[in-house]
């Protein structure tokens, strides 16, 4: 996984609320094998104006000019900013993996699905919950400053604008120190082997029908 | 002391490790695995040089891709047509095959919809945590499991240490108490519990479905209840154990036997809340204020009783809310005020983990039967959640009853609830739909989901449109 220290770009807008994981990553894309190249097929309905396939080069598909990451300076924003309970749905990690691929690392909403807000950090992707009168102050500032910059601090917690404002966010501190240092959890988890087959072992003298 | 919720006790009896930044180790008993969101995981464990911690702790079985023509069914894995579906079944077995974990491959009478095979199995547990690569594992919490959906890398996670990082979810109790009104369902109970708090109502929670209305019910309609926990933001939803859950269970493949089902049932008792277990919110309905419900817009939430009018967003003072649902009646093609009734179907869908189980199809097929399907419709579809249920329903004469009213009878699989394979809308098109979502081109591109029970898709086939279930039961 990719380490996280500071994000510094511009955002992102897309002023609606339950963005969901099928408008996120259609699921015609999650026929694939692999964890990466979805990024052309993010936001695949709303991006392109005809049905996407996999495997169809999406360079010479028509866009929907309408569309906010089809315009300068959204196509290389590192920062979506949306409404409450992004990424509902699917559980589907092609997600984040789309988000990541098209080269975005921070989202920032007034509220996340649980699954997507848990996935996302397993992929270097940083949501960031802001109350909802913060994320409107955010959408109010980017409309009158379009192509609004910010700087996204995962070490000191913060979000700054070049306009002077800042905002700081909480995050777990396992999940903090896991983007941070670009860590697999997997290899943390086994430090714990002992703890985990003395679990077992306990488990199954009470209850061996589970083993 | 306050007592325990059933959340609290599933997750302390699961409880390895607490970690000094709060989050914790959580022990994982069943993962049950499906084709799409595996082949990462594998792909991460053979990087990695890690093999399956626990290897019959893990269940496999394709869904999601899968035709569900028997001409195509036929053929075997060859007979997918999509050759990128082709290669996505073929890895799921090729990787269960090298690493030694149980696959009901395609066409085994037991293959099936994850969350179908694995109650219908008995590999699904009371007191069990249970994870899958999918959100709608909420389903197995209707056993007093602890049960949710994952990502794909937690999917590896999973395989490789058998825990999770977990951070302990909030408890919510959402009871609904009293009679049902006749042709009145689960599916309506869940869709009215989500119209009520919304789709991100149980975000953060596990909610916990109680009351005597729900302890009335048969496990499917409570894993119906509980396959929708998602669709109102809770990664898991619990139903406590009862009576009908032990007898459920008792004498399937995977379940235990002798001294252990004995011992298992002594410890299964106690998978209830405290009588003064302390919740964190409360949600009380009454189950007589539920009528049949159909979703009008692009959000579960957005639903509605089967004689409401369409909502208008002038109505709605929040903008957000007043765009969200502009947004949806113009994807949808419908008018604010409009009747549900005013509504020309195109397609039926009677499937999905939601309600492909025995019952479901019990119900679909008294209504359609000595009936005629709509001219109107192009096609309506009813498929079985696995083939175990598919053979009960043939047992019961339920295909001809389907095959005579017009519908078609498939073989297992997810199908049209998410059209990964080839059942899909086309654009434009509505469709009445036993499935739990109805986002924007979930069944097939511009296609227009309305999320329904059973019955009322069965009565809409016949129809063409929306019709109140309750009139045409009082008919019949």
């Amino acid at each position: 996984m990719r380490k996280f220290t500071i994000v510094s770009s511009s955002v992102a807008p897309m002023n609606r609320a339950n963005i969901d994981t099928d408008m996120i990553i259609p699921k015609q894309f999650l026929k694939s094998i692999k964890r990466t190249g979805f990024g052309p097929n993010l936001f695949d309905e709303l991006r392109y104006l005809d049905e996407g396939q996999p495997g169809v080069d999406c360079a010479s598909r028509p866009l929907n000019p309408d569309f906010v990451l089809n315009k300068a300076p959204y196509q290389t924003s590192q920062i979506l900013l949306a409404g409450e309970n992004f990424g509902c749905g699917s559980s589907r990690e092609h997600a984040p993996w789309a988000l990541e691929d098209a080269g975005f690392r921070v989202i920032i909403a007034p509220s996340f699905a649980d699954i997507f807000f848990n996935n996302s950090f397993k992929n270097g992707l940083l949501p960031i919950v802001l109350p909802a009168k913060q994320v409107d102050e955010l959408f109010a500032l980017e409309t009158n400053n379009a192509g609004l910059h910010l700087d996204v601090d995962l070490e000191s917690q913060t979000i700054k604008s070049e306009q002077g404002q800042s905002w700081s966010f909480e995050v777990d501190p396992f999940r903090k120190y896991c983007l941070l240092n670009g860590l697999d959890d997997i290899g943390l988890t086994l430090q714990d082997a002992d703890a985990i087959k003395e679990y077992e072992n306990q488990r199954q003298q009470t209850a061996p029908w589970l083993f | 002391m306050a007592g325990k919720t059933l959340y609290d006790k599933l997750w302390e009896s699961h409880l390895v490790k607490e970690r000094e930044d709060g989050t914790a180790l959580i022990y994982i008993d069943r993962q049950l695995l499906h084709e799409v969101t595996s082949p990462q995981a594998f792909e991460g464990l053979r990087l990695a040089g890690r093999q399956p911690w626990r290897l019959n702790s893990n269940l496999a079985t394709p869904d999601h891709n899968v035709p569900t023509t028997k001409a195509e069914r036929e053929i075997g894995i060859e007979g997918i047509q999509d050759p990128i579906s082709k290669i996505q079944v073929k890895t799921l077995d090729d990787n269960c095959a090298e690493f030694g974990i149980t696959e009901f491959l395609m066409n085994d009478i037991r293959q099936g919809i994850v969350h179908v095979v694995g109650p219908e199995q008995g590999a699904t547990l009371p007191g069990m945590t249970v994870v899958c690569g999918d959100s709608h594992t909420s389903t197995h919490g209707a056993f007093g499991a602890l049960s949710h959906g994952i990502g794909t890398s937690e999917v590896e996670h999973v395989m490789a240490t058998q825990c999770l990082i977990q951070q302990k979810m909030k408890n919510m109790l959402v009871e609904v108490n009293g009679a049902l009104q006749p042709g009145v369902s689960a599916k309506d109970i869940v869709l009215h519990i989500i119209g009520v708090i919304g789709t991100a109502g149980g975000t953060g929670s596990a909610i916990e479905f109680g009351g005597d209305t729900i302890h009335s019910l048969s496990m499917e309609g409570r894993m119906t209840i509980c396959n929708m926990a998602i669709e109102a933001g809770a990664r898991a939803g619990l139903i406590s154990v009862d009576q009908t859950t032990i007898d459920y269970v008792k004498g399937r493949p995977f379940a235990p036997s002798g001294a252990d089902w004995d011992a298992a049932v002594a410890e299964w008792k106690s998978l209830v809340s405290d009588e003064d277990a302390v919740f964190d919110s409360i949600v009380t309905i009454n189950a007589a204020d539920i009528t049949p419900q159909v979703t009008w817009g692009t959000s579960p939430e957005m639903v509605i009783g089967v004689n409401d009018l369409v909502p208008n967003p002038k109505d709605e003072s929040d903008e957000t809310r007043a765009n969200a649902i502009q947004r949806a009646l113009t994807y949808m093609g419908i008018e604010a005020g409009q009747k549900l009734s005013d509504i020309r179907l195109d397609r039926v869908f009677i499937g999905s983990c939601t309600n492909s189980r025995i019952e479901d199809l019990r119900v679909a097929a008294k209504i359609v039967e000595g009936q005629k399907v709509s001219a109107s419709l192009k096609q309506a579809l009813v498929v079985p959640g696995s083939g175990l249920v598919k053979q009960q329903a043939e047992a019961e004469g339920l295909d001809t009853i389907f095959i005579q009213a017009g519908l078609e009878w498939r073989e297992p699989g997810c199908s049209m609830c998410l059209a990964m394979n080839a059942d899909k809308l086309g654009a434009g098109e509505h469709c009445a739909s036993t499935s739990n979502r109805n986002f924007e081109g979930r069944q097939g591109y511009g296609g227009r989901t309305h999320l329904v029970s059973p019955a009322m898709a069965a009565a809409a086939a016949i129809s063409g449109t929306f019709v109140d279930v309750r009139e045409v039961m009082s008919h019949a």
